[in-house]
């Protein structure tokens, strides 16, 4: 079986993995990184979002030897290691951008690119960057604020 | 307190999802664990004629391969309704069995047919598509129609007819005799679209059987661990309860579809016992697509008379209900007690009359999800009032008002059943005019047509029954459990407080909601209080949450589990004060001798009970730990005013929801924050319901929609901005006054929003629109109308 070598968090990783084993699969089950969540087979809902090389991707939708001397971020990576909030975190727990959590790592993940690419978004940028965020419980009315607030946090 | 009843308190349980340290079920992995994959049906109807596994055990990393024969040597039990419902002749309904493992038929794509455990997902899937099935495919089934068409196949052989049964509820008499003296009659024809429940997590359950102990333990993504405990341990596996732990951790949002007993989960437990180490299945999307229960799936005919004031006289209904290929846990209730018993709505009409015939068919079955029944009744009920007000020429506000129940009728006893506690129709459809500012409609309607957009707005004045439920009216309408709810408080011994509840949070915001409570009347503060839920090792009992029960009955549980802690707490205070226990008082979590500046505090007093030195052991047991169980006096009723706004580009039919205004009576509010979020998650699904969302079968019975690349799920850039308020009259029978938040946004939202795109194609003369309103729907009704007015 393929070895893959790549940094998580900051810390180097690697594991033997099947050529078909996808990166999300790698993160759960080998890393026991279980914060990025598997939520359909279609690369739809985006629970998944983690960072690969500074960019947001969904776990689900690409393998694991592909990932082979990357940088990956996931939702374990963001707040401090002290546990403080990163400012977009704190902003979801501000704004209740959160229920049941499931989607919440891949928002997260998400947001945080599109600031990234975009300091201030609106309210219908960010509608339309989370078109590949899935939420069943909030209707996205608090993401959205969420997010706002967030990008503000970290304008500052 | 600060943190107490009323204020907006940041979630306790946010750090933990935010920085993925959730424990959702596909999150535990137990030592040795084994991997599930489950073969389903490719056929809707299929006589099974021979099944072999003998490649599939052979292959690599495979342990064991079951079937239904396996289950059946072991005489396991078919999956249990919790409902029975019984025919206008009293007769009980057809209850066929619903085996855990197909036994000789297939009756919708997905029913399980073999279970394969190996070393990897991976590999169970892969020996899964070395099984070898010989299928005798059968006429399907798919829809009300092909069931009740004379000659259609027969799924059960129970109900040759495919009727579940023939139900129905009211004074038929009384309502024919209204229609005969009726001045005008409303009339409509409508179908509530099957909906996919798709909460974010698909379903999960591990089996971990204890050699050592003989006890079994099921990790299940569950909305109420103690229920399943029951249904499988008495009836599918016959563990008893003592030998039995089922966990519900962390869940991703249940909607409904959580509350019921599925198959998986009798699988991995029966299985993990035979091969003796842990099981973990999980579903895959498509999987949860054929494999959770269905929602709504109602075609209705209904009318409604009036007299020459625009009174409502009577109500009459027709509705077929379609359950699926088998009677999942609550099925049987969701289109009648559920449903039915809300046809009086908001309105003093003196006379109701519905029946309800409920089909089998070659489907996934079809089971409560967020609202069940209710907002098939609020959306019938709420676009016949609007047809009423076109027959008899009234404004669409003016008739509702005119038929509103009137604020002193309360209590207010329906013709069908139920007896609503409080309420005031009136006050939460006057916020909600001025919050949609109503009055301006017509300027922007103006505004709309100059960019050649068709605006429309629609309003919903809706009600609903929740808290379910008491035990003694439950049981007489056919439950087969009690729906009372429980609460243990620990108060340890330093003064910090662990709670435990039978109601489960699966983004409820239980773990600081029900603090509050507990901050509020035990005066601590709410990171000294710790709500535990979710496990039946630890819980005494419960009953769940759905049906926006677990304040309305959770809550009130806890009240009264609290009043014994400071009863008890004044009894050691007024030992230790050397007082009489009639002169203690308890407030901001201090015992005090009334009159004096004596007192004690909460704290003292935990200590005490638990290091009893100083106390009247003669007459009170040490520590401070209480239980209780509260059975509900009534339903709760919340209600309210939803209007929704659209703009409709004429040339492509797509429909933009512009502005969307919700005015809830929730009873009192706990957590502002909380119940505003609520709100905007139900009305997020109702709209998903009126625009989007369809769950589609062919005429072959396949499912087309399957997967989250075919269902329209609601995205952001579906949604608008959602002005929620309340306005709140206090449940009249429950301790905190509370009626439930988690159902109103679905049950209020769908009627508004299709009530808003009828009257924005009202130039065309459009009656009514079919959900959901898709813009090909839309569009072709567009042109429909069109072709009419030009023949």
């Amino acid at each position: 079986m393929p070895q893959v070598s790549l940094t998580v968090n900051g810390k180097k990783a690697s594991a033997e993995v099947e050529s078909r084993t996808l990166l999300v699969q790698l993160l759960r089950e080998k890393l026991g990184l279980t914060g990025t969540h598997v939520g359909c087979d279609t690369s739809q809902c985006g629970a998944c979002v983690v960072h690969v090389n500074g960019k947001s991707v969904k776990s689900c939708t690409i393998l694991a030897v592909q990932c082979q001397g990357a940088d990956v971020l996931t939702i374990e990576g963001v707040a401090k290691p002290d546990g403080t909030l990163h400012p977009m975190q704190n902003a979801f727990r501000e704004n209740h951008g959160l229920q049941c959590g499931f989607c919440t790592p891949g928002m997260v993940m998400s947001a945080l690119d599109l600031v990234k690419n975009n300091a201030s978004p609106s309210e219908r940028e960010i509608r339309e960057w989370l078109e590949g965020n899935l939420c069943r419980c909030t209707g996205y009315h608090n993401i959205v604020k969420s997010i706002e607030a967030g990008a503000a946090a970290m304008r500052k | 307190m600060a943190d107490g009843i009323g204020a907006s308190v940041k979630r306790k349980e946010d750090f933990r999802f935010l920085t993925g340290r959730g424990t959702y079920v596909d999150d535990i992995n137990r030592p040795g664990q084994l991997y599930a994959h489950i073969l389903r049906s490719p056929h809707p109807h299929a006589s099974l004629k021979r099944i072999d596994t003998a490649k599939a055990k052979a292959a690599s990393g495979v342990v064991a391969v079951f079937t239904g024969a396996d289950l059946a040597n072991d005489k396991i039990g078919g999956l249990p309704c919790g409902w029975g419902v019984k025919f206008k002749d009293d007769s009980p309904m057809k209850e066929p069995a619903h085996p855990v493992l197909a036994i000789d038929k297939v009756r919708h794509v997905g029913d399980p047919i073999a279970v394969v455990i190996a070393n990897s997902r991976a590999e169970a899937k892969d020996a899964a598509e070395l099984i070898a099935v010989d299928y005798q495919q059968l006429p399907a089934v798919p829809t009300i129609a092909d069931a009740l068409k004379k000659g259609s196949a027969a799924i059960h052989a129970e109900a040759p007819d495919n009727v579940c049964y023939d139900w129905h509820i009211g004074d038929k008499s009384a309502v024919d005799s209204a229609f005969g003296r009726a001045h005008k009659v409303a009339k409509l024809d409508l179908v509530n679209n099957r909906l996919v429940p798709n909460a974010m997590e698909p379903r999960a359950a591990i089996g971990d059987f204890d050699m050592a102990s003989g006890d079994y333990t099921l990790y299940t993504t569950s909305q109420n661990p103690h229920v399943i405990r029951l249904l499988m341990g008495a009836f599918v596996l016959h563990i008893p309860e003592s030998k039995l732990r089922v966990v519900a951790p962390d869940v991703g949002g249940g909607f409904g579809s959580k509350i019921f007993h599925y198959a998986e989960e009798a699988i991995v437990t029966w299985a993990d016992g035979k091969v003796k180490r842990p099981i973990k299945w999980t579903a895959d999307r498509t999987e949860s697509f054929v494999s959770d229960a269905h929602g709504r799936d109602h075609v209705t005919h209904a009318e409604l008379a009036l007299d020459a004031n625009g009174k409502f006289l009577a109500l009459r209904v027709a509705t077929q209900a379609n359950l699926g290929a088998y009677l999942s846990s609550f099925a049987p209730a969701v289109p009648t007690y559920l449903y039915a018993t809300l046809l009086a709505g908001c309105y003093a009409t003196p006379a109701v009359y519905a029946e309800v015939k409920a089909v089998f068919t070659n489907t996934v079955p079809v089971d409560a999800y967020r609202g069940a029944g209710r907002p098939e009744a609020s959306f019938l009920l709420e676009r016949l009032v609007d047809v009423a007000a076109k027959v008899s020429g009234l404004d669409r506000v003016e008739i509702r008002r005119r038929n509103f129940i009137p604020n002193d009728a309360f209590p207010y006893q329906t013709p069908v059943a139920v007896q609503y506690d409080s309420g005031n129709y009136h006050a939460t459809l006057d916020q909600a005019l001025k919050g949609s500012d109503w009055a301006g409609f017509k300027a922007r309607q103006a505004e709309a047509k100059k960019r050649g957009k068709l605006r429309g707005i629609g309003i919903s004045t809706y009600i609903e029954a929740c808290g379910v439920a008491p035990s003694n009216v439950a049981g007489a309408l056919g439950a087969r459990a009690g729906l009372y709810e429980v609460a243990n408080v620990r108060v340890n011994p330093t003064g910090s407080v662990t709670i435990f509840t039978g109601t489960h949070s699966h983004g409820q915001g239980h773990e600081t909601t029900f603090a509050q409570l507990v901050a509020d009347r035990l005066g601590i503060g709410i990171d000294q209080v710790e709500i535990s839920h979710g496990d039946t090792g630890k819980v005494p009992f419960g009953m769940g949450t759905y049906g926006s029960r677990s304040l309305a009955v959770g809550g009130s549980a806890l009240v009264k589990a609290m009043d014994k802690i400071v009863a008890k707490g004044k009894k050691i205070a007024a030992h230790l004060m050397e007082a009489a226990e009639a002169d203690i008082e308890f407030k901001d979590g201090k015992f005090s001798v009334a009159g004096t500046d004596k007192s004690k505090s909460f704290g003292d007093i935990a200590l005490t009970a638990y290091v009893p030195h100083n106390y009247p052991l003669d007459v009170l047991e040490p520590g401070l730990d209480e239980t209780a169980f509260y059975d509900p006096k009534n339903f709760t009723f919340p209600a309210g005013c939803h209007i929704a706004e659209v703009e409709i580009d004429p040339d492509t039919g797509n429909t933009t929801l512009v502005n969307f205004t919700a005015v809830d009576d929730v009873g009192r509010v706990i957590n502002p924050m909380i119940v505003e979020g609520q709100v905007q998650g139900g009305v997020a699904q109702g709209v998903g319901q009126a625009l989007l969302e369809s769950c589609v079968y062919d005429k072959n019975g396949q499912l087309i929609s399957g997967s989250m690349t075919d269902y329209t799920m609601p995205r952001a850039d579906n949604l608008p901005n959602v002005g929620v308020s309340t306005h709140v009259t206090l449940c009249a029978h429950n301790p905190l006054g509370v009626k439930g938040c988690g159902e109103v946004g679905s049950i209020g939202s769908p009627p508004a929003i299709i009530n808003a795109i009828v009257d924005a194609l009202s130039e065309y003369g459009v009656g009514h629109v079919e959900m959901p309103a898709t813009p090909l729907r839309v569009w072709q009704t567009i042109q429909a109308a069109k072709g009419k007015k030009a023949a």
